[in-house]
């Protein structure tokens, strides 16, 4: 049975929500607060769209394209805080120095790095990493023995292929002792063009 | 089982607990509330034990933020005791303004359930179950908050 005044309460005059806007003011009020624990926003890098994730101890993940963001979402909430927003103006320190660096003006980044995603050996193979200076590269041999053991140069590759802050953490620095190139996360030609933006390779 | 990413459950759910605060508050506080809501739910987010019926959970904050709203807008034109102006209550915002007044006026349960009902257009086995009541209640809430309207509102 519907009557006048059911007809009535099923058509209140309601205002449409602007979803955007929401997510934006929440976003600055979590941050404000201290409740935002992972912020992320995109980038568009000459390498394609990044995805640049921060928490508040710093860079946690820069993801290339092709790696879906909602399982990084929720790869990051389960193993960071599942208080998870996008709020790209957390990550403009982040964005400003990739600017300078794909710019080349810069060679260093100075960003804090949140190593939460990462442990053991693993962790100890990307701390390694992280010290190899802009312009030169080194085997995979080395970079496990910098982690403390010459012959895990496998386990070293392995490592490497699943840095979560490529560029920042420059995995792309390592490759074979013999002249290969090695592998990289995000694709071979952006390991190239990354090196011959470094000035290993030629242009 | 872990719990979503927080944003995703604005974006799952947010049109729809608008709607449904503005059934229970009036548009001009609705937003606010919303945003109480999902501070709120923010708060405590981590904390939870399980991801099972989020969507209820929102929904019991936002009856509470709304229950908070209405407290307080019942109680402003006190402050003019104190040489504060008064504050209209949400003023013409529906185009059906009396109804909706008396629909704020309404016991927290029954302004609930006739919003899920017909605002939201939902099966009372679903009010019952976001409502955190039994089917039956939530069929039992609708009608008295209907015969309360039909005795206040002059068609």
């Amino acid at each position: 049975m519907t009557d006048e005044l059911e007809r009535r309460l099923s058509a209140p005059a309601s205002p449409a929500l602007d979803v955007d806007h929401l997510r934006a003011m929440l976003a600055r009020r979590a941050a404000e607060d201290g409740l935002l624990d992972v912020a992320y926003g995109s980038y568009d890098s000459p390498l394609g769209p990044l995805t640049v994730f921060v928490t508040p101890r710093g860079l946690v993940r820069l993801s290339y394209p092709g790696e879906p963001i909602d399982e990084q979402l929720d790869e990051l909430a389960a193993r960071i805080s599942p208080r998870v927003m996008a709020a790209p103006e957390r990550t403009d320190d982040v964005r400003h120095q990739l600017d300078s660096y794909f710019g080349g003006t810069r060679r260093d980044f100075e960003l804090p790095i949140d190593w939460r995603l990462m442990r053991g050996f693993r962790a100890d193979v990307l701390r390694a990493t992280a010290r190899i200076p802009f312009g030169s590269v080194v085997s995979y041999r080395d970079v496990a023995a910098a982690a403390g053991s010459p012959n895990a140069y496998r386990a070293a590759g392995n490592a490497l292929g699943s840095n979560p802050v490529p560029i920042v953490v420059p995995c792309h620095r390592v490759v074979h002792a013999g002249g290969g190139l090695g592998g990289y996360t995000g694709g071979l030609e952006r390991k190239q063009f990354l090196l011959r933006l470094e000035g290993v390779l030629d242009r | 089982m872990h719990l979503p990413p927080f944003e995703r459950l604005v974006d799952a759910h947010a049109a729809e607990l608008h709607r449904f605060l503005i059934g229970l508050v009036g548009p001009t506080e609705a937003e606010d509330c919303l945003q109480e809501t999902y501070m709120s739910a923010l708060r405590a987010y981590p904390r939870l034990r399980h991801g099972d019926n989020l969507r209820a959970w929102l929904y019991t904050i936002a009856q509470r933020k709304a229950t908070d709203a209405v407290r307080r807008s019942s109680r402003r034109p006190a402050r003019d005791l104190d040489g504060v102006e008064p504050v209209a209550p949400s003023g013409p915002d529906l185009a059906d303004d009396g109804l909706w007044l008396s629909v704020r006026a309404l016991p927290a349960k029954q302004r609930a359930a006739i919003v899920h009902r017909f605002v939201l257009d939902l099966a009372y086995a679903e009010i019952g179950s976001r409502m955190g009541i039994s089917e039956e209640a939530a069929r039992q809430n609708v009608s008295a908050g209907l015969r309360r309207l039909r005795q206040e509102v002059t068609p």
